[in-house]
């Protein structure tokens, strides 16, 4: 039995908050910078490059990168065998997002009822989702979630015949329903199998992959790839003004279902595709 | 497609001015913007349905879809980059048909924004979403005129100085939504 202390958590959920708001991850960088490259349409590469020079500016000031701070997402794996001691994890997480998105200056995003729809002031509650794994550990996984990409989300419960095919027909319909209104260039997370609940949690954990890594699976790694150049078929370009780069990534992730199920769910993230991690 | 070079405008988006830009043009606007996202949207109709006065003038004005980070110390305004404009679509053909001269957001509109935008001889800009540290740059003074209990959702005057922002939706019927990847594709052969 490991003892960590509930105000760790809320110091190291403060500082994620802040890093991933106002630094742009390595990755996502990589892509950008690579995509400004190969480009040949000339809006787009002048977008792809305001997009980059935001991302420096945000670095260089400690500044948000994007206005829209987001919904404070948090992923925790905790091993069965820590005791959190002087507070309860929730708390101490939902304490850690208010003190950083105080702290940090960055945007306070959250209503406190979808309907009556008075803001929280503090960016709580956190979006919390914990998975019990073995070992002594604590991994803090903080993803803030802009609402121009999730708005854009779907989910369907396609039927098995429908397969494959159906699948990709389903997500192509969602990115191109989308347009430019999810910031591209996007990433496009895919949630396959599970049941309706499951599924979409897939395709949100499918956005905290890394930019460039793939399924394991290669049956699933090509589906990704195969959606990638679907996508950028589209024209859509950086902004939605036209180019080659309308995806970074699609990043599919599948379960087991039941024998009558086939869900399906896709959820996109923006070019500020945000997620940062701590061990404890 | 509009020119890559950008066109310095300030003050009033006339309807001469708002006819001289095409979608795809690049501008660099100075001048004042309101800024008014959903909420307070919302609350300059409900103020129309009433009768009563709206707390800014809607006529003549350019209208920002965006709300702030709060701003650092020494700082006019948090980044301030553009919100989904579509979630406006439902208040915006009322808003231009009184007077409101030009739109700022980013993303697709409906047909009845499009339409209104052509009739009252407005204009939609696109600033780039998720461009909001940069967009900050031009911003040199803010003020919350209206709504203060909405937080980021007030209605804040911007003063800013070669604001970057695209034309999206002329008055020609011009959409860098559709010409854009249009263009795009058309230039692969």
């Amino acid at each position: 039995m490991r003892t960590i202390q509930a105000s760790d958590i809320t110091d190291t959920v403060c500082d994620l908050c802040i890093r991933a708001n106002c630094v742009m991850n390595d990755g996502l960088l990589d892509a950008l910078r690579q995509a400004r490259e190969d480009e040949s349409w000339p809006v787009a590469k002048a977008t792809l490059g305001c997009m980059l020079e935001n991302a420096a500016i945000a670095e260089r000031e400690m500044v948000p990168i994007c206005q829209d701070t987001g919904a404070a997402c948090v992923f925790v794996e905790l091993g069965q065998d820590v005791h959190i001691e002087s507070g309860s994890l929730v708390d101490a997480i939902n304490a850690g997002v208010a003190l950083g998105y105080t702290q940090g200056y960055l945007r306070k995003s959250m209503v406190a009822d979808p309907l009556r729809r008075v803001n929280t002031d503090d960016n709580t509650p956190a979006l919390i989702t914990v998975d019990v794994v073995d070992g002594d550990g604590l991994k803090i996984t903080l993803a803030p979630k802009g609402a121009g990409s999730e708005n854009m989300g779907q989910l369907k419960m396609l039927k098995p015949a429908d397969g494959i095919e159906g699948v990709r027909t389903f997500v192509l319909d969602a990115v191109r329903h989308a347009g430019p209104n999810p910031c591209p260039p996007i990433i496009v997370g895919v949630g396959v199998g599970g049941n309706f609940d499951h599924v979409a949690s897939l395709a949100k954990r499918a956005l905290l992959r890394p930019v460039g890594v793939h399924n394991p699976d290669p049956f699933y790694a090509q589906l990704e790839d195969e959606l990638l150049a679907a996508i950028n078929e589209f024209g859509t370009g950086p902004a939605g003004f036209g180019g080659a780069t309308t995806v970074l990534a699609v990043n599919v992730e599948q379960a087991p279902t039941h024998i009558a199920c086939l869900p399906v769910a896709v959820n996109i993230n923006c070019h500020v595709a945000r997620h940062e991690e701590a061990m404890l | 497609m509009g020119t890559l070079e950008a066109r310095h405008i300030s003050g009033d988006i006339t309807r001469e001015v708002a006819c001289s830009l095409h979608a795809g043009d690049q501008v660099l606007y100075s001048g004042i913007v309101y800024t008014a996202r959903d909420a307070a949207h919302k609350r300059l109709v409900e103020a129309l349905d009433a009768g009563e006065d709206t707390p800014i003038d809607i006529d003549g004005t350019i209208i920002y879809y965006a709300g702030p980070a709060p701003a650092k110390p020494g700082y006019p305004i948090g980044p301030v980059g553009p919100t989904s404009s579509y979630r406006m679509d439902p208040y915006a053909p009322r808003l231009l048909d009184l007077g409101q001269r030009a739109m700022i957001g980013k993303g697709a509109r409906s047909q009845e924004v499009i339409d209104a935008v052509g009739r009252n001889e407005a204009i939609y800009f696109a600033a780039i979403g998720g461009a909001a540290a940069l967009i900050a740059q031009s911003v040199k003074s803010a003020d919350v005129v209206a709504y203060d209990d909405l937080g980021t959702e007030a209605i804040r005057r911007l003063e800013v100085a070669d604001m970057p922002i695209t034309v999206a939706i002329d008055c020609h019927g011009g959409n860098i939504y559709e010409t854009g990847p249009a263009e795009y594709l058309a230039s692969r052969g």
